[in-house]
């Protein structure tokens, strides 16, 4: 029955009126929530937020950095390796020409070494001839007068010594005609 | 409690009023204030600061358990209600409006907790207090951001119209603003709270009373409907619940908005 009576003199409570008391409690609680939840709490999670974001955010521009950069070095070894392959086909192309070359120069000169050689030879060859010709014909004259001596020389009477004067000298003039001659 | 009480005292059904939402002093010689309702209220305040400690204390990078739940809310009142109408200055108003979004969908969820059972927002003091709270900030930024004059020019000539219509729209304007606006905010979520909790003690009345109080064999029927309405309705508040609070909070965001830019 007391809670009959209260009930009967709460009923004079208009709903739409509030209570002093609840004003002040509203308020504090209020005032306790925004203050733990709003000005300690609320900072530490956004603070996390943007962390996370950035560390996503960081690691995708890390990947695609990473990306970018071996692209770039892919790119680097494809040139370097195309420059290479240029360089050594010009290498290559050079060594051949420059192979040809050392070849056509050295047939030439041997070609030349080889002319020269015969010439050298011919000459040596008409200068030999000139020479014993020469010989020859101041042997011939001294060999005449010789022979002229030693006949004019000797006496006549020993019909085979004279003889065999002639034939010696025929024989030391073939013995050294051989000579002479070649 | 106190209306089963009488009932059963009386014998008839007698549907509940809202003498419901009185409450004596929680035990005998107890000042005045101390009820049930100013009970819940710090108690909520108390769980909001221990669970928004729990999940916000030490933010880990990659978030566990209850950091989890916390975060989902925070970004839910973030993306929800601060960004559409704050845009870039949504993180520098999340504190107060996370604050008041948790104390208020906690309050709110207090009419549905079996023994606690009284959302603390059915008594208007506590919407009040919100109401107010965002009120004031929101005249201090207007007059701070768009100057004495300028704040009440925007709020009462929006420009684009042609001139007569000022003439009828400005002191409407000027009501809708500074009366309206914060007397409609506290009452939206009190008479929601206030009505919803009206309902659910109605059907839980009918169903008791003629389940076990007065169980006749035309009454049980009644009394079973009673008991499902009380089942639907309690899901249909918890829903409501949670409108209401998300409504306060995306208003409060949408007011704060209003202040900072003249977007008339």
């Amino acid at each position: 029955m007391t809670l009959a009576a209260t009930v009967l003199a709460a009923e004079e409570n208009n709903p739409l009126l509030p209570h002093t008391y609840e004003l002040v409690v509203g308020g504090l609680a209020f005032l306790l929530v925004f203050l733990v939840v709003g000005k300690i709490l609320t900072p530490r999670i956004q603070k996390t937020l943007a962390e996370r974001t950035e560390a996503i955010e960081g690691g995708i521009q890390k990947a695609e950095n990473a990306q970018a950069e071996a692209q770039a070095v892919l790119q680097q070894y494809r040139d370097q390796l195309n420059e290479a392959r240029q360089e050594a086909a010009r290498l290559r192309e050079e060594a051949r020409e420059q192979g040809a070359q050392i070849k056509a120069e050295l047939r030439e000169e041997a070609q030349a070494e080889a002319r020269r050689i015969v010439e050298a030879a011919h000459a040596q060859i008409e200068a030999d001839k000139a020479q014993a010709l020469a010989q020859l014909r101041s042997e011939i004259g001294r060999l005449s007068t010789d022979l002229a001596g030693r006949i004019v020389g000797e006496s006549l009477e020993d019909e085979a010594r004279q003889r065999r004067v002639v034939d010696r000298f025929l024989e030391e003039l073939e013995g050294s005609g051989t000579t002479a001659v070649r | 409690m106190t209306t089963l009480t009488l009932l059963a005292a009386d014998g008839e059904f007698q549907a509940p009023g809202p003498e419901i939402f009185d409450f004596p002093p929680l035990y005998s010689g107890a000042p005045v204030w101390l009820n049930k309702p100013v009970l819940l209220a710090v108690i909520g305040a108390l769980i909001i600061c221990v669970l928004a400690w729990t999940a916000f204390a030490k933010p880990k990078l990659v978030p566990r358990g209850i950091q989890n739940i916390g975060e989902y809310g925070y970004t839910f009142v973030r993306d929800q209600c601060a960004r559409p109408f704050l845009g870039k200055d949504a993180e520098r108003w999340m504190p107060l409006l996370l604050s008041l979004f948790l104390l208020i969908l906690l309050w709110n969820f207090f009419g549905v907790i079996p023994v606690l059972q009284i959302p603390v927002n059915s008594h208007i003091a506590y919407p009040i207090i919100f109401a107010v709270t965002i009120y004031v900030i929101k005249i201090y930024l207007g007059i701070k951001h768009q100057g004495g004059l300028g704040y009440f020019k925007n709020m009462m000539f929006p420009p684009g119209l042609p001139k007569g219509v000022y003439v009828l729209m400005a002191p409407l304007e000027l009501i809708s603003n500074l009366v309206l606006a914060p007397f409609t905010h506290a009452v939206r979520l009190f008479a929601n709270m206030f009505a919803g909790h009206l309902i659910l003690a109605f059907f839980a009345s009918v169903g008791f009373h003629f389940l076990f109080e007065q169980l006749t064999p035309l009454g049980a029927p009644l009394g079973l409907v009673g008991f499902l309405m009380t089942t639907l309705m309690t899901g249909f508040e918890i829903f409501i619940q949670f409108l209401q609070a998300f409504l306060f909070t995306m208003l409060a965001a949408m007011y704060i908005g209003g202040s900072l830019h003249a977007d008339h």
